[in-house]
């Protein structure tokens, strides 16, 4: 053995772990806006939500490859579970927080074993019929949900502390901030581990992950249920920071939307779910401010665009352009 | 009770036509798109407008309301679509649904976004009484009009050179090929005639559905894609039948279990991917 | 341990009307080194998938190492140490050799769900890691993504992750198929270098090859086994030589 050649191994399986000086800056930049525009606080965390929730299709699309069009329905079912949560009088932030993530997990977790078995084609369909299902079952149990009309309800101080909502809209976009940035390192981790690893295996080739022993169908149901749980956050916190919650939140269009972000921001990488939620955001921010009706076909024509001039060099692109302005923004600070 | 499973009839057999150019492009050339209701809307666009601006008589308008979705399908088949033919789902997805976030400005745009009626002649308008029994016209004319078109399609389909032809480009384009058969002109004609029908059921459910809106491709789609799933997706006849099985579940469900409503057609798609991946009629084993 | 690595006990299946393998019963013996020969559509690849489970049999079970495994998933069979490669290879394009090898790696340690370690801070893991790379003559490319690599670097890689699961027997699907002449020493010497106590079932069309590397050959024939026996003793039976003259090509 040679220990050069150790190193090396060491050093390869170990060289996405450490955090890196543009993630850091990354980061660090994101805290920043959110002291820097007060008055544009309601859109920073309406982006950071939608971030958390384009993570979450990221952990099954971006890591094992599963496409989805039916994310919306762990969205809704943790919105849900925090909401009608604080509308018994339970308006911890924390708690409803913790509740939605578990809710849509286990939704997740009974749901996954139909993503088994047939081809992407089965998967989106699945997917998409489960949500709308959910959606439904909203629907048709007002006493729980308040139905067509949605719930409305008041939350309480973060830890007990900070309140958030409409008197405080920076403490809710710092709120939000805090739990993406926990399940971000949390999925950062998991995307080094031997189960990320695995998980990769199974994206590249299943038939011989399987070959390796590894159990891919609990994987996949492992992973669907950890994105559920995300996906559960990220509704939770919607539903905390708005205080409102309605059926729509269960649309294809939630789903599909939430599909663009990562695509725009890239898949496989973790932060190209905050990425593209960040730029579809703004985007339609600055477009529909101009053309209020339109802005879809902007939309569109990107995606179209995209596809043609392919995904992969695109993102390729935005990944370089990322950590460029982060270093650049670093050797300013420096 | 015979009126409502009428109706359910009627309804199914709109769905198919609506939705057969899908089970086409999507069971048999393997492309998902999701663009499909965006043809649909154009097809039923055509038909209000030119009875609205031109005077132009029903049936009249409803050839160009297939001509016009089949003529746009084949443009956008020869210069957008088939640079995704064997590209993954995911592309054909995000590609399609760009496609529909397109469309509806679009026509939002032009036309506006409030409904735009097709006002049926009075020989439609009405309902015949049979054994008792209340008929609508118009229903009764849906049923004539897209029962010949799924024996037309079945027909042309299973008996004809082209349908032959296409079954063979979609097994193995390669050797099609190089059997002579000319695979890019089977598939545009393919997605044309798919597109065309999707036009003329826009056409013929413009009056069902209340109207066509610029949100009429999002609306449907989802009705598309599950009548394709619980047909199966590799033929006529399946799509025929769960169109069928999902007009009269979904007309009977809405009318005797109202607080159920929409969840029975979902719950039978569902439940249909889970029993049989490949769908309730589909033959064989699939794939 | 007493009694065969792997053996199977009439084994049928069908495919509807077909029947691709018909009352087949054979017998690994422990550090065995035997071959699996017939010609092209003789259900060799039946009889592999029916071996590592992916498909069941329609009749028949299967034994590994005195355990019925027949009700077994592909998966499970690999944890209890019936491994295999592929004819065509099922690598994963976009890992490099070390995290393809890592994994497998991590998986038989049983450590594979651990989702919180970062992959590659086990010592021991890495030990075992380099000593795959070096065996297998991978160091070179071993942090380059394994699509890049070379096809005879990609077969040995192809073996180096069937070791990986530390099997107690081996299927080898044609090991030098499409293998350029000029790597194939390496695949040769790769074989041969095998550890002595897996026991080895190597399919193969390459006669050299089988000639040089088995100790015992089984024919297969029309999914039934025609013979049975040592190579000097196949090489003169006048049926093998009927089937593979009939054949044409595959000599």
């Amino acid at each position: 053995m040679s220990a050069e050649t150790t190193r090396r191994i060491e050093a390869h399986l170990g060289r996405r772990a450490r955090w890196r000086i543009s993630e850091i800056v990354f980061w660090l930049a994101l805290l920043a806006v959110i002291f820097a525009f007060p008055s544009r606080a309601a859109l920073i965390n309406e982006i950071l939500v939608a971030g958390l929730f384009a993570l979450s299709l990221d952990l099954i699309l971006g890591l094992a490859g599963i496409v989805s069009l039916g994310q919306a329905a762990f969205l809704g079912v943790g919105a849900y579970a925090a909401a009608i949560l604080a509308s018994w009088d339970q308006a911890d932030p924390t708690l409803g927080l913790a509740a939605g993530a578990l809710a849509a997990a286990v939704v997740g977790f009974a749901t996954a074993p139909l993503l088994l078995r047939g081809a992407d084609l089965t998967r989106l369909m699945v997917t998409l019929g489960v949500s709308l299902l959910l959606g439904e079952l909203a629907n048709r149990n007002g006493w729980l949900t308040g139905g067509a009309d949605g719930l409305e309800f008041s939350m309480g101080k973060v830890l007990g502390r900070f309140p958030i909502g409409f008197t405080g809209q920076r403490n809710a976009a710092l709120y939000s901030f805090a739990v993406l940035f926990v399940l971000f390192a949390l999925a950062r981790r998991l995307r080094q581990s031997p189960f990320g690893l695995a998980l990769a295996a199974i994206r590249e080739n299943r038939l011989r992950a399987g070959a390796l022993g590894i159990a891919t169908s609990w994987r996949i149901v492992a992973i669907y249920a950890v994105s559920a749980a995300y996906a559960g956050a990220a509704g939770a916190l919607l539903a905390q920071t708005t205080q409102i919650v309605s059926l729509d939140l269960f649309d294809f269009h939630r789903s599909a939307d939430v599909m663009l972000m990562l695509i725009i921001g890239g898949a496989g990488w973790l932060y190209g779910g905050i990425i593209g939620a960040g730029v579809f955001i703004v985007l339609r921010d600055v477009i529909s401010a101009a053309t209020p009706e339109y802005w879809e076909f902007w939309i569109g024509l990107l995606l179209v665009v995209l596809v043609m001039v392919g995904r992969d060099r695109l993102q390729e692109y935005v990944r370089r352009a990322a950590s460029r302005v982060a270093l650049r923004l670093a050797r300013d600070a420096a | 009770m015979l009126t409502i499973l009428f109706d359910g009839v009627a309804y199914g057999m709109l769905l198919f036509v609506l939705a057969s150019g899908l089970s086409v492009t999507l069971g048999l050339m393997n492309f998902i798109n999701l663009a499909h209701g965006a043809f649909a809307m154009v097809g039923g666009y055509v038909t209000a407008l030119m009875m609205d601006r031109l005077g132009a008589p029903f049936l009249l308008t409803l050839p160009v309301a297939f001509l016009v979705p089949a003529l746009l399908g084949v443009v956008l088949e020869r210069t957008l679509y088939r640079r995704l033919y064997g590209a993954s789902p995911l592309d054909q997805v995000l590609f399609t649904i760009g496609l529909v976030l397109m469309a509806m400005p679009i026509a939002d745009f032009l036309l506006g976004n409030e409904a735009h009626q097709v006002n049926l002649p009075a020989w439609l308008s009405g309902s015949l009484s049979v054994y008792g029994v209340g008929i609508s016209r118009y229903r009764l004319f849906i049923v004539a009009v897209c029962g010949v078109i799924a024996a037309a399609l079945q027909l042309f389909l299973v008996r004809t050179r082209f349908g032959a032809q296409l079954r063979a480009a979609v097994d193995d384009a390669r050797v099609a090929n190089g059997l002579g058969i000319d695979v890019d002109r089977i598939f545009a004609v393919a997605f044309a005639v798919g597109s065309g029908l999707a036009g003329l059921g826009g056409a013929l459910a413009a009056d069902v559905v209340g109207g066509i809106d610029p949100s009429f491709p999002v609306k449907f789609l989802v009705t598309f894609l599950i009548v394709v799933t619980v047909g199966g997706s590799n033929g006529i006849l399946g799509a025929l039948f769960g169109a069928l099985l999902l007009g009269v579940l979904d007309v009977a469900g809405k009318y005797y279990i109202p607080s159920i409503g929409a969840f029975i057609v979902y719950a039978v798609m569902v439940v249909t991917l889970i029993v049989r991946p490949q769908g309730l009629f589909a033959r064989g084993d699939g794939r | 341990m007493s009694g065969p690595a792997l053996e199977a006990r009439g084994l049928v299946r069908q495919f509807g009307a077909l029947l691709a393998t018909g009352n087949v019963s054979f017998a690994l013996e422990p550090g065995a080194r035997q071959a699996l020969i017939g010609p092209n559509g003789a259900g060799k690849t039946t009889l592999i998938n029916l071996l590592t489970g992916v498909i069941r049999p329609t009749e028949g079970r299967v034994f590994l190492q005195g355990r019925d495994v027949t009700a077994f998933s592909a998966s499970e069979r690999v944890r209890l140490g019936l491994s295999r490669t592929f004819q065509i290879n099922q690598l994963f394009p976009h890992l490099t050799p070390i995290e393809s090898l890592g994994l497998a790696i991590s998986e038989r340690n049983r450590s594979g769900a651990d989702f919180w370690r970062v992959a590659g801070t086990r010592p021991a893991i890495v030990a075992e890691i380099e000593d795959l790379l070096t065996r297998f003559g991978l160091e070179a490319e071993m942090d380059q993504p394994t699509h890049t690599l070379p096809y005879g670097k990609q077969r040995l890689l192809e073996i180096a992750l069937a070791l990986a699961t530390r099997p107690r027997v081996l299927l080898l699907d044609e090991p030098a198929a499409g293998v350029p002449e000029e790597e194939r020493q390496d695949i040769l010497a790769a074989l041969a270098a095998l550890p002595s106590d897996v026991a080895i079932l190597l399919i193969e069309h390459d006669m050299d090859l089988v000639f040089t590397f088995a100790t015992r050959i089984s024919v297969l024939v029309a999914g039934r086994l025609l013979t049975e026996g040592k190579p000097e003793d196949i090489a003169k039976d006048e049926r093998v030589r009927a089937v593979y003259l009939g054949e044409d090509g595959h000599g």
